[in-house]
């Protein structure tokens, strides 16, 4: 195993490396995505929070410090990531890192209303695969300057350069948070009550439903009084509509619900596991048309995560009309039969290739990961 | 004064030929090629620098948008995207062989959905319009840069424009779902839709903001938001720009993420009252306007805490909008900063820098010793959420040699915001303007990973050449690259 002490040493190494490499941080996404058979490069000497400001909400930490230390540290002064991290079905045990969790884009039930991992990377340092480190985006929130490098490095499972100090936006945390818990069984109209709250003006900031529990989750964050407020607004708009409150979780309650809702505990434990990205009024026909043996709704009907026993890739992105659907769990021969990532366009794919080349033109960094 | 891109001979020699080809691609009325017509395409909104390009085309479909670049491309002739023209960083300035698309045809908007909360709309659509075409339902698109009215949602997204609720609701890149795209090569291509996050590499995420060099966008998919209930605002003036970003800083830390949060200095304060009587405190050095929005009782709760903070970091004016009316007043002054400081001279530069907040007090401290050194005044307005700095150089074009101290003067601050750890630009884009001082804030691997994208998407270096990065042509040879401790920062570059 490669294991670089600091950037200079992993430019060095990549720069005179002639075989490829497979990045490891934590090790917990190993089994997600494609297999990439390669000397393992740790990035693992490559942690800490190199720098905070609350009052500036921004924060810069090496690629490979704990998520868990930086969630800590944002904590300490009442803040957190301004996006949801969240743990895929697949992940191998272990703590991630903060260069993993926007190495894959992982964006929880708050995407919806908060963005994802891309959307509050705001600068970054990293290797490519010709040796040579570079920095791009800032420190600072808002910024313009050159080409947004950072989205393209979101979601790019090590496949164009290998981070090493990453900056992101941090947030005040919520004083408190609730979900309001309706009974409802049929998908079409679980997507409406969603699609209302999403649409209301309560600043919902989740909305889900597992068909299995015949519930849909709304959540509410933010200062005691408002949230309060906000839930009453919800029920009335309500009006006769023909929902059914069953509960309200508050506070710890409300956050276990989330994290296994973002996880999608429902259906983690299934052989297969697809994450479809679709518009969120599209997804009742999409269930109808797959009608999975389990599935979950998340993102207002956006996120749509199916767990079933065969892989059946044509069928699952032959339903699909606008989005995606990534294969995240799947046994390690059928992961090497079917992409795991929706190929996109040959139009689009050519730009990616070109841009994979533009980083990494030698093919060294996680080859296969993304297939 | 900066270098404008220099023309091919070569193609100005075929300028007859190439405009008939054009007229054979498109309605021919739609190309523009008469001098008196191509004046109103030679510069935009960074007036003080002009250039007429070979030719104007006006596609109106993207197939028609596809057939030009394809023929741009076989002729290897240089395009320059336009959208509304209102590029304060000179981004839409044509090179003199390059041909301009112009998308002001791509006026239609196509879907609005609200069952998936979103917009399609031609490129060609400005951005005011989203919101007044979702606003009967109570929707709204939250970015609104100043020029709303008239800037376009491609223009949006080639800049990556923010506007004063960016704080809470984020940039055109933290709203745009998909877009529609021709390549260089004349290609079209979708990324997104109306699904959230690319599926593989985010090409969407890289062409926001990526000031038109990469291809033309000639769709556009939004998100809209409901638009909150209630806004209210508070008025807040202090002795001194400490104690104003103090309080800032203090908010942020109470868990308070405003709507808005504008901080404008002495000198844009007494403008913007003389010009609109918004009815602003003329005896602070610092007034505050912090709007909240959402529901009413949080809005309610927030301004009584706003007001607390306030008070504790010794602000001696404090008012609150009563009504809606009053915080439309509120927000007049700021709003009419701009104009209201370019009645205080004949021309004024605005510059955009984005700083930590913490350093705004060392900043002001130095652009007011800077305004002493050049001899020009200067008023500053700043998005104190998010450290968004506009200051407002005052000079006059008709004396000589004030252009080039007004932007002597400029350059001076976009370094100090780089100094103080922050950027060059938070939301006007580099374009034209800011393009020799990016090696001030990238060093010579950074900027040729970003040529590396660019060679992606356009090998040939024909799309909107001469901005964002530096060049070496004949002026750069004579000094005007900036030089670094002494040294050219990469020569070894390929330069455009």
């Amino acid at each position: 195993m490669l294991q670089p002490g600091d950037e200079a040493e992993l430019a060095a190494c990549l720069a005179e490396r002639r075989e490829p490499v497979a990045i490891v941080g934590a090790g917990t996404k190993r089994d997600i995505g494609g297999r990439v058979d390669a000397e393992p490069l740790s990035v693992a000497a490559m942690s800490g929070i190199v720098d905070y400001r609350p009052e500036e909400l921004i924060v810069t930490a090496r690629a490979a410090t704990p998520l868990a230390t930086l969630e800590q540290t944002l904590r300490a002064s009442n803040q957190r990531l301004a996006f949801e991290p969240c743990a895929w079905p697949g992940s191998a045990p272990g703590e991630p890192t903060v260069g993993g969790v926007i190495a894959a884009n992982l964006a929880g039930s708050r995407r919806v209303t908060a963005g994802a991992a891309r959307d509050h990377f705001l600068g970054l340092r990293a290797v490519n695969g010709l040796g040579q480190a570079f920095k791009a985006g800032g420190k600072v929130v808002k910024n313009v300057t050159g080409y947004d490098l950072p989205k393209l490095l979101a979601g790019s499972w090590g496949t164009l350069a290998v981070m090493t100090e990453v900056t992101l936006r941090g947030v005040p945390a919520p004083e408190h948070e609730c979900t309001w818990v309706l009974g409802e069984r049929d998908v079409d109209r679980a997507v409406r009550h969603m699609t209302q709250a999403l649409g209301s003006p309560h600043d919902v900031s989740s909305a889900a439903f597992d068909p299995a529990e015949g519930r849909v989750f709304v959540r509410l964050e933010g200062f005691a009084p408002s949230v309060a407020a906000r839930l009453d607004g919800l029920r009335a708009g309500a009006g006769a509509g023909g929902r059914t409150e069953q509960a309200v979780l508050e506070a710890d309650a409300s956050r276990a619900l989330w994290r296994d809702i973002g996880s999608a505990r429902a259906v983690a434990d299934a052989d297969v596991v697809w994450r479809l990205s679709v518009p969120p009024a599209d997804a009742p026909r999409v269930v109808r048309e797959l009608a999975p043996a389990r599935y979950l709704l998340d993102w207002g009907g956006g996120l749509l995560w199916i767990g079933t026993s065969i892989v059946d890739a044509a069928r699952i992105r032959g339903a699909i009309r606008d989005g995606h659907a990534t294969l995240v769990k799947a046994p390690a021969e059928d992961r090497a039969r079917v992409a795991v990532f929706m190929p996109p366009p040959p139009a689009v794919a050519a730009i990616a290739a070109r841009v994979k080349a533009a980083f990494d033109p030698r093919n060294l960094l996680n080859p296969g990961r993304m297939r | 004064m900066i270098c404008l891109p220099e023309a091919d001979p070569a193609v100005l020699a075929r300028r007859g030929a190439i405009v008939a080809a054009l007229r054979g691609l498109i309605r021919p009325e739609s190309v523009i090629d008469e001098p008196v017509r191509l004046a109103a395409y030679e510069s935009d909104g960074l007036t003080a620098y002009r250039s007429q390009p070979l030719a104007v085309a006006l596609p109106e479909t993207t197939a028609e948008v596809a057939a030009l670049l394809r023929f741009a491309h076989r002729e290897g002739l240089n395009v320059v995207p336009r959208g509304a023209g209102t590029s304060l960083s000179g981004g839409a300035i044509p090179a003199p062989d390059a041909i301009v698309v112009g998308l002001g045809k791509f006026k239609r908007i196509l879907d609005i959905d609200y069952a998936n909360r979103c917009v399609v709309a031609q490129s060609g659509v400005t951005n005011l319009a989203i919101s007044h075409a979702v606003a009967a339902e109570g929707f709204y698109y939250a970015p609104d840069p100043s020029s709303q009215i008239a800037c376009t949602i491609g223009g949006n997204v080639a800049e990556n424009s923010g506007g004063v609720h960016c704080l809470k609701y984020g940039l055109t890149t933290n709203n745009v779902l998909g877009i529609e795209f021709v390549t260089p090569e004349g290609e079209i291509v979708r990324l997104g839709g109306k699904a959230l996050d690319a599926g593989h590499y985010d090409l969407l995420g890289l062409i926001t903001g990526s000031e038109g060099l990469l291809g033309i966008v000639t769709e556009v998919t939004v998100r809209i938001l409901r638009k909150p209930d209630t806004a209210r605002a508070v008025l807040l003036g202090f002795p001194t720009t400490e104690g104003a970003g103090a309080c800032v800083a203090a908010i942020i830390a109470a868990g308070i993420v405003p709507g808005g949060m504008e901080m404008m200095d002495r000198p844009a304060i007494h403008a913007a009252e003389a010009f609109v009587q918004a009815g602003y405190p003329l005896d602070v050095e610092a007034l505050l306007i912090v709007e909240l929005d959402g529901v009413a009782a949080e809005v309610d709760l927030l301004i009584e805490r706003v007001v607390a903070i306030a008070g504790e970091h010794g602000s001696t004016t404090c008012r609150v909008s009563g009504n809606e009316a009053e915080r439309l007043r509120f927000w007049a002054g700021r709003k009419a900063a701009f104009p209201a400081v370019g009645r205080l001279s004949p021309d004024y530069y605005c510059m955009d820098g984005t700083i930590p907040r913490g350093a705004l007090p060392r900043v002001l401290r130095e652009i007011r010793a800077l305004s002493g050194r050049f001899d020009l005044r200067v008023a500053n307005v700043f998005h104190a959420g998010d450290g968004n700095l506009h200051p407002l150089i005052l000079y006059d074009a008709n004396a000589p040699g004030e252009l080039e101290r007004a932007e002597a003067f400029g350059f001076e601050i976009l370094k100090l915001c780089v100094d103080v750890g922050g950027v060059l630009t938070g939301e006007h884009g580099v374009g034209l303007e800011k393009r020799d001082l990016m090696p001030y804030q990238f060093d010579a691997a950074d900027l040729e990973q970003q040529h590396r994208v660019k060679h992606a998407f356009d090998p040939d270096v024909r799309f909107n050449p001469g901005k964002v990065y530096p060049t070496l042509h004949r002026c750069a040879e004579q000094g005007r690259v900036h030089v670094h401790r002494g040294a050219v920062r990469h020569p070894d570059l390929p330069r455009f």
